[in-house]
């Protein structure tokens, strides 16, 4: 049977941003801790930033405006803000992006909670290493989407498979970053913590909990980013509420003005999450950026 | 230096005696021995420190004289011999090793508690010339500042026997000068037993009451200073002083 190449590469340039945000990685942020380049400040760091999109909406306009691109194809900038209205209007995208936001709320709060317990389970015993990590590894090499077959036999197609999908997915960032960096907190630290008198309590309180506050925060930032992938993903199988049931339904009568209007909305979900996460980061590591805090 | 954290959390098998009741003697150490992967570092080393005594421990790059300290810290667990500390002892390291997600003042009562040690901060501070820097961040000082501020966090265990490992090795000339002046007035004041670990020979003829020699793990010399406390370095003896102690340290003093 011949193989469609065009359509294969077309798949892989789909599968990229998503491969890109559940690469458990470094944080870029860490290789280049001071920055040396001034970032331009007020309205020219605005336009700078809305230049971008701005341009591409200005695209999005012409080329429907035009006739390039056909409405059913991409409806144009002007149907989706009117589906939007319809949308609101009627309430239903108001109901549906807070099943949403409750589902990837709740799945997100016990994915970090189990993620660090286990993180402080083996990065503060050997007991705990032995038994947690060597399996937890293990387990992170592998799609969180594949389990989606098993998890669907396991919890059917209620409320709990989509809050134990994102609770999974977004557990494996938290216990990887967290515990790398528990076992990371400089040894120094340590020597130090021994000769100030400070207990086994003390030594974690004070020292290696701080100390590993960055790393938790790093991984903080890619859990978010995954629990709204697991959760559009997970809304789309199999669900009779959300966002994702929105677009699929919206799909199945061909209306492309909700699909694209469901898109914006997960995009400013993740901006805004995003945008919160680090927020906070900022506000929990003072102690990291020197000109703040002098 | 990344580190194995179960390594630290875990006790050591062994620890320096501390004795609890006062005795003349701020260290005893008898027939020390410590080795890695059986190359001894230290052997047969024995030493005392008298009460409020100022030591300072020469020796080349490896002869030791860290491991030494650290055994004395209660840092390093795998030694063979003797090792009598008092039950209070405080460590000042050469990075001045400020928590950096702590700012001044917790990071002074680190391990601390209570008002008396909070007050005791607040003086130290004071003292060590860093008045209202209490909340700063450890990233805001300099180098000299952040050593002055772990100069009064050691000092505010109320220390019997304080521990320095080459503590202004890492600062400038000037500020160096200016240390050392501080250390001296603190010495004075608090009275503690002091172990100076150091390389630099005029800091330790300019600082202590007895230089002690390592040299391949051994104690080598052991000279006390018999020098006025002020102007060290205008005394008759003080070139000589530094001659020997190169030639101790099989260097060649050109400075004549």
């Amino acid at each position: 049977m011949p193989i469609d190449l065009s359509s294969l590469r077309d798949l892989d340039r789909l599968a990229a941003p998503a491969d890109e945000a559940l690469r458990v990685g470094v944080d870029d942020r860490l290789a280049t801790p001071h920055r040396a380049r001034r970032r331009p400040r007020g309205l020219g760091f605005l336009v700078d930033k809305a230049l971008g999109p701005l341009l591409l909406l200005g695209v999005w306009f012409t080329a429907s405006g035009l006739g390039w691109v056909d409405s059913t194809t991409l409806p144009s900038p002007g149907q989706t803000w009117s589906a939007a209205h319809i949308l609101i209007a009627n309430g239903q995208l108001q109901e549906h992006l807070l099943i949403s936001l409750q589902r990837a709320a709740v799945g997100l709060v016990i994915g970090v909670t189990v993620g660090v317990l286990l993180a402080l389970l083996s990065g503060l015993s050997r007991v705990g290493e032995v038994l947690l990590d060597s399996n937890l590894q293990m387990l992170r090499s592998m799609p969180i989407l594949a389990l989606v077959p098993l998890a669907i036999v396991w919890f059917g197609i209620g409320e709990e498979i989509k809050v134990v999908l994102v609770a999974l997915g977004v557990m494996f960032p938290i216990y990887l970053n967290t515990h790398t960096a528990i076992r990371s907190v400089d040894a120094k630290y340590i020597d130090l913590a021994a000769t100030s008198g400070l207990g086994r309590i003390g030594l974690i309180r004070r020292v290696i909990l701080p100390g590993a506050l960055p790393g938790f925060f790093t991984g903080l930032r890619f859990s978010v980013a995954i629990a709204w992938l697991v959760l559009v993903v997970s809304e789309q199988i199999n669900a009779s509420s959300g966002i994702g049931y929105l677009m699929t339904q919206a799909r199945s009568i061909g209306q492309t003005d909700v699909i694209v209007v469901g898109l914006i909305v997960y995009a400013l979900l993740g901006l805004i999450s995003d945008t919160l996460v680090r927020f906070f980061e900022r506000r929990a590591l003072t102690w990291r950026s020197t000109l703040q805090s002098r | 230096m990344a580190l194995d954290a179960s390594v630290p959390l875990t006790t050591g098998t062994r620890t320096p005696e501390r004795v609890r009741e006062p005795a003349t003697h701020a260290v005893r150490a008898s027939k020390v021995n410590r080795s890695f992967d059986g190359r001894g570092v230290l052997e047969e080393v024995s030493l005392s420190i008298g009460n409020g005594e100022f030591v300072a421990l020469l020796g080349r790059s490896g002869s030791g004289k860290s491991t030494l300290l650290r055994i004395l810290a209660g840092l390093d667990s795998e030694y063979a011999g003797q090792v009598d500390v008092p039950e209070r002892v405080a460590v000042a390291f050469q990075d001045a090793r400020l928590l950096p997600w702590a700012r001044i003042l917790p990071n002074v009562t680190l391990g601390l508690r209570g008002q008396r040690a909070h007050k005791l901060a607040l003086e130290l501070l004071a003292e060590v010339g860093l008045a209202g820097k209490e909340k700063a961040w450890p990233k805001t000082l300099s180098g000299g500042e952040a050593q002055r501020a772990a100069l009064a966090r050691a000092l505010a265990r109320e220390p019997e026997l304080l521990l320095m490992d080459e503590p202004f090795g890492a600062l400038d000339a000037l500020t160096r000068i200016k240390m050392h002046r501080l250390l001296r007035r603190l010495f004075l004041r608090h009275r503690p037993a002091v172990l100076l670990v150091t390389h630099d020979v005029e800091e330790a003829i300019l600082l202590a009451d007895r230089i002690l020699v390592l040299t391949d793990g051994r104690l080598s010399l052991d000279l006390p200073i018999d020098l006025p406390a002020e102007g060290r370095r205008q005394a008759a003896t003080f070139r000589q002083l530094r001659a020997q102690l190169l030639t101790e340290l099989g260097v060649e003093d050109d400075d004549h």
